[in-house]
């Protein structure tokens, strides 16, 4: 990409020795779905990098091909100067890279020296030294700063202590390159604090670090460099000071924006319509704070935020796929339960999920079934509809929505990702719904797919239905919403209408820190 | 079988002894298997008669088929300091330990309808059983008279494979034919000791023998296969205790109905009064300290068409089968 | 082109199964010369062919109901138990009272007895694997309560009917199949509950969110398999003149599970065939009913029976499927 990036180029000239690890060029494609192309990456000695970017960017891929998990297709690996090819996890480790994942790879019912010595253990005769290899956990692990019952079953201390433990191991393997993915997903505040003291110590020793995170502030409390991945391509690298959080956040989100904002269509002013449905205070605790939603016909409402941040979840509610505690809905002349997909279907609303194959597609059956599902489930049971309705149906949306193969008996998990998004599309529109819900409309689907669901959202707008639209694609989202409502921490934090809806704006209300620089429990 | 002598002698001095048995109150804990068949069922509510016409305190514990209910019952007969623990024992082995406690307290054990562990001989007074070889060979040499010679086609009902009373009766019956050479086997097949799978066999058996013209006799392994293979005869068109001979085992109350009604001709009896005997030896040894015999081997006795079956069923009846 | 490869594929759905059964039916022959030989017996068609639909009505029945449940990601385990109930509740009532109460007394019993399974499954999300576990070990329990223990015979002629009747020469047993065959179907295929059961055992959560009651459903495809199971138990009561609780239906379970599979419908659920588990169930018979013909020791019954399985199921393997198939049947690539 043509990147006017003044971050990206000069890293290497900083530092005279070879890095430790230098990834060049690395390129690896699925069926023709390229996950990684042409992807540069350098770890310095004692350094923690920051791998980052959003879902399908690329991350784990480059890090199952720098360790062996998956075979590259092109590129070079040096590992301190040396070249080197590991064809599995097991001779990445050997050679020096071990990878810690979120979910931590240990036995969770042996000791924890059990689990620090797993496959190594001390032995005499063949027979394992207990005594011996327990005492050695308790010095490797003294180190770490813990001191812990080394007898006791992993299972029994909490993800953090096993996130340390496997951490533990990996190093006294002689690891140089150690790859966290994710540890800190599932930690409080206070052991995010142990896990990076325990990180920073490492350092000290030479050990180079990756750190992947969807946490930006973690990223800014340890990290010493970034580097972004978008679409499967470098989209920078930079040291931490020279990356400020807006900076960051354009390059995860990509940022060709100016062409963007011209094609809008003319915003009118949101309320002119009725409202299809309005929702205040609405939320649930834990899952999403109380918002306030107000969704007319002939509107497109955007939802932007990053990975996380709690776009998802305000949608399942609105759907009624997860009950609400708190709040108030109003759908026409009153108050409404919108309690489950059902209730809310009544109401004429509609829900294209985030995960398509499973929470979308039934894989094995046909396109057709696939399309009069809704409209079938809203009909019940014992008014069926007939086979030459269904055919009338399916044959309407596959040639409306132009779904290839035009074959409504073919299953619809063989159909490529944004033909199955088409047909699940039809799915809601056969029920002609008021409000149409969709979660990510144009993920992991080709880039002409792309195109012609937006000018579906634009048609289906201009023919009057209200709309509510997740999107991380903000060049799009900006193109169609009437008011683009900005999420962060799993709540609503900002709400742009018209003339104020831009990328760059857009941008800021995500990047804008929190009051508080606490980390995220 | 070498005890035939004493079997009858305690039979016969039955009421004798109950005398000295109304002198002397005994206790008598009885820790039972459980109610799994009518069988089964039977014998609870014979012992209960047995231990009231001897005057005996008798005490029933349910184990519900399990060994470890059966130990705690056991354990708790000693410590209410009972005379003697009857055993119906759900498993053969496991027993040592709590044996070795009652005989410790003094408390004599008999074994009922089932046998233990070799090891643990010395642990128990007597066990009290049928003999299923006997069983089967007394089956087999009513069916050898019945044939008179003439040449005679035997399908049978095994019970369920590689159980021990299965291989017993089955191993008795070609013990009593092993003389005749006109009686032969000529399908054997397991029915599961259950009515529907004697029926289900029955039916083919019948197909596969030119529609039952070939066979002369049905040995069924158990009187409730008897009852499905009956049916299956009806069913299929021929007459059952008639056209073809019927011998089975247990003596349970429905098979004296089919005698009766002149649809099955034979059955050997599974006497459900073990409990009886089994008083009388510990009646007997503890009145005089008389030492029985390990094993008190119960009567098979043979029931035809002419001893009154519907006699038999209405005094088998209420007994629970 | 597509309608072509489509028309070429449709008629294969099933054929391993029919094949299986109908080279089953030959080496019964084979053991048995006179296997097809069928004759009037006291107006009732007599033989051994009969055997095999007549016998095979229990498993069958219940088949009918687990083909459902299966569908929808479920099992029921319990089937054989709620037999053993539903028999033991009808040789109870036969003797005291009309058969229209017998049979209501027996069939809403298997009916509570599904609702207590899909309230476990749906409501309380418990596995369907350990949820009918409860009912498939107290169930047995229940039934001998009801018949205290022993065989519960019963004299009258309206419930032996059922068992050991005909209609038309067929044995009753057989026809209250073919009807609750008939009936399912049309209940099934009739309205919108095919699609609707096959999507949700298929990806239930695609299901919920497209509205389907998925909750609902589950309940009543529990329901409807210990409907089926209360009729099996039925006839396996009336078939022997009374209600063995110890034996009856024991199991069965495991017999219609395997109907259901070998009749092609996955463990995984989705798409289903009830006429095809029905036919499974008939494989399974026709070989017991051959095993015993054949005069083989019953020391070797389950050897064989494993073996004609594993042959069956291999058959259908679409992997194996591939290999035998043949180059130019090839399904049409993608």
């Amino acid at each position: 990409m043509q990147s006017p990036d003044p971050l990206a180029a000069p890293a290497a000239t900083a530092d005279p020795s070879p890095p430790l690890l230098d990834v060049a060029g690395f390129s690896k494609s699925f069926a023709g779905f390229v996950a990684l192309d042409g992807v540069n990456f350098t770890l310095r000695h004692g350094e923690i990098h920051a791998l980052l970017g959003e879902n399908g960017a690329g991350k784990s891929t480059l890090i199952k091909a720098m360790t062996g998990v998956v075979q590259r297709d092109g590129g070079t690996l040096h590992l301190e100067g040396e070249e080197i090819a590991p064809r599995s996890a097991a001779e990445a480790l050997k050679a020096g890279i071990a990878t810690v994942y979120q979910e931590v790879n240990l036995a969770p019912n042996l000791s924890v020296a059990q689990n620090l010595f797993l496959g190594r253990q001390p032995t005499r005769f063949g027979l394992v030294r207990e005594r011996e290899m327990r005492r050695r956990a308790e010095a490797l692990l003294y180190e770490f700063g813990l001191a812990i019952d080394v007898g006791a079953p992993l299972e029994s201390y909490s993800v953090a202590i096993q996130h340390i433990v496997a951490i533990a191991r990996a190093v006294d393997q002689s690891a140089r390159v150690l790859i966290l993915d994710e540890p800190t997903a599932s930690l409080d505040a206070h052991e995010v604090e142990v896990l990076f003291a325990v990180m920073r110590q490492l350092t000290a020793r030479g050990i180079g670090i990756v750190f992947v995170t969807h946490f930006l502030d973690q990223v800014y409390a340890v990290c010493d460099r970034i580097t972004v991945l978008r679409n499967g391509r470098l989209a920078g690298t930079a040291p931490i000071a020279a990356l400020p959080r807006i900076e960051l956040v354009k390059l995860m989100l990509g940022r060709e924006l100016s062409r963007a904002t011209s094609a809008r269509p003319m915003a009118s002013a949101a309320s002119v319509e009725p409202p299809v449905a309005v929702f205040e205070g609405y939320g649930k605790a834990g899952y999403v704070a109380p918002f306030d939603l107000s969704l007319h016909a002939g509107h497109v409402v955007g939802l932007a935020g990053l990975l996380g941040s709690g776009r998802t979840e305000t949608v399942r509610l609105v759907f009624g796929a997860e009950k609400a505690d708190c709040g108030t809905a109003r759908a026409g002349e009153g108050a409404v339960a919108v309690g489950s997909p059902r209730e809310a279907m009544r109401l004429g609303f509609g829900y294209c999920p985030e995960e398509r194959k499973t929470e979308g597609i039934v894989a094995e059956l046909s396109v057709r079934e696939n399309i009069v599902l809704a409209l079938q489930a809203r009909r019940g049971p014992l008014r069926p509809l007939s086979r030459r309705e269904q055919d009338e149906i399916a044959a309407k949306f596959i040639r409306l929505l132009d779904i290839r193969p035009p074959d409504p008996s073919r299953p619809i998990g063989l159909l490529s990702g944004g033909n199955q998004q088409k047909a699940l599309l039809a799915r809601w529109l056969a029920t002609v719904p008021r409000l149409l819900i969709l979660d990510e409309p144009t993920r992991g689907i080709d880039v002409g797919a792309h195109a012609e669901i937006i000018k579906l959202i634009r048609d289906l707008c201009a023919e009057g239905m209200a709309m509510l639209v997740v999107s991380s694609e903000l060049e799009e989202l900006v193109t169609y919403a009437d008011e683009v409502v900005v999420l962060r921490d799993r709540a609503h934090v900002a709400r742009l209408r018209g003339e104020e809806i831009s990328v760059p704006s857009i941008l800021a209300a995500i990047a804008e820190a929190p009051a508080s620089a606490a980390l995220p429990a | 079988m070498k005890f035939k002598a004493l079997l009858l002698a305690t039979a016969l001095s039955g009421t004798l002894f109950s005398v000295g048995a109304h002198a002397a109150e005994l206790t008598v804990g009885f820790s039972q298997i459980g109610s799994e068949s009518g069988w089964r069922a039977a014998e609870t509510t014979v012992s209960k008669a047995e231990a009231k016409k001897r005057n005996i305190n008798f005490k029933i514990a349910d184990a519900q088929q399990k060994q470890e209910n059966q130990i705690k019952a056991i354990r708790s007969f000693i410590a209410q300091g009972v005379d003697a623990i009857f055993l119906a024992p759900v498993v053969a082995t496991g027993w040592d330990s709590v044996l070795k406690e009652a005989k410790e307290a003094n408390i004599p054990v008999v074994l009922l309808d089932r046998d233990i562990d070799p090891s643990g001989k010395e642990l128990y007074l007597t066990a009290v059983t049928s003999d299923s070889v006997a069983e089967g060979k007394v089956a087999g040499e009513w069916l050898v008279k019945a044939a008179a010679g003439k040449p005679c086609n035997v399908v049978e009902l095994q019970g369920t494979v590689g159980a021990s009373v299965a291989t017993n009766r089955k191993k008795g019956f070609e013990d009593g034919i092993a003389g005749a050479s006109n009686v032969k086997i000529v399908r054997s097949q397991t029915g599961d000791f259950t009515r529907a799978k004697g029926k289900e066999v029955m039916e083919s058996f019948i197909k596969a023998e030119g529609g039952g013209k070939n066979i002369c006799a049905v040995y069924a392994h158990n009187d409730d296969m008897m009852v499905g293979a009956i049916q299956a005869m009806k069913e299929a068109g021929l007459k059952p205790g008639t056209d073809v001979l019927t011998v089975s085992i247990d003596a349970v109350p429905d098979i004296f109905k089919a005698m009766a009604a002149g649809e099955a001709n034979a059955t050997v009896e599974l006497t459900p009064n073990m409990a009886g005997p089994a008083f009388d030896a510990v009646v007997a040894y503890k009145a005089k300290g008389t030492v029985p015999p390990k094993w008190i081997q119960t009567e098979s006795k043979l029931y035809t068409q002419s001893d009154n079956p519907m006699a038999v069923y209405e005094s088998k009846k209420d007994l629970g089968y | 082109m597509r309608v072509n490869g489509l028309a070429r594929r449709l008629p294969s759905i099933g054929t391993s199964q029919i094949v299986a059964l109908l080279v089953i039916l030959a080496a019964n022959w084979i053991v048995s010369p006179q296997f097809f030989d069928i004759r009037m017996q006291d107006g009732r068609l007599f033989g051994s062919l009969i055997d095999v639909l007549n016998r095979g009505a229990p498993v069958a029945l219940l088949s009918i109901g687990m083909v459902l449940v299966i569908a929808m990601r479920g099992i029921d385990l319990s089937v054989g138990a709620v037999m053993a109930i539903c028999g033991a509740i009808a040789a109870s009532l036969a003797d005291s009272h009309a058969l229209p109460v017998v049979l209501a007394a027996a069939l809403g019993a298997g009916l509570a007895c599904g609702l207590w399974n899909g309230f476990l499954v749906a409501v309380l999300g418990i596995q369907p694997i350990v949820a009918t576990l409860i009912l498939m070990v107290a169930g047995r329990g229940i039934a001998q309560l009801i018949t205290e223990g022993r065989i519960v015979t019963f004299t009258s002629p309206d419930l032996a009917f059922l068992g050991g009747g005909s209609v038309l020469g067929l044995p009753t047993p057989v026809v209250l199949t073919l009807g609750m065959l008939v009936l399912t179907l049309l209940i099934v295929r009739g309205t919108a509950l095919c699609l609707m059961i096959e999507a949700t055992g298929g990806n239930p959560r695609a299901a919920a969110l497209a509205g389907i009651g998925t909750k609902l459903i589950t309940v009543a495809v529990y329901m409807w398999s210990g409907l089926c199971a209360a009729l099996a138990g039925i006839v396996a009561s009336a078939d022997i003149l009374g209600a063995d609780a110890n034996n009856a239906g024991l199991w069965l379970e495991l017999d219609a599970i395997l109907a259901v599979v070998i009749g092609g419908t996955s463990l995984f659920g989705g798409r289903f065939s009830i006429i095809l588990a029905v036919v499974g169930a008939l494989i399974i018979q026709a070989m017991n009913t051959g095993i015993l013909l054949s005069g083989f020791p019953p020391e070797t019954n389950l050897v064989v029976k494993a073996v004609v399985v594993l042959t069956v199921l291999l058959a259908q393997s679409p992997r194996l499927g591939g290999y035998f198939a043949g180059l130019p049947f090839n399904r049409p690539k993608p």
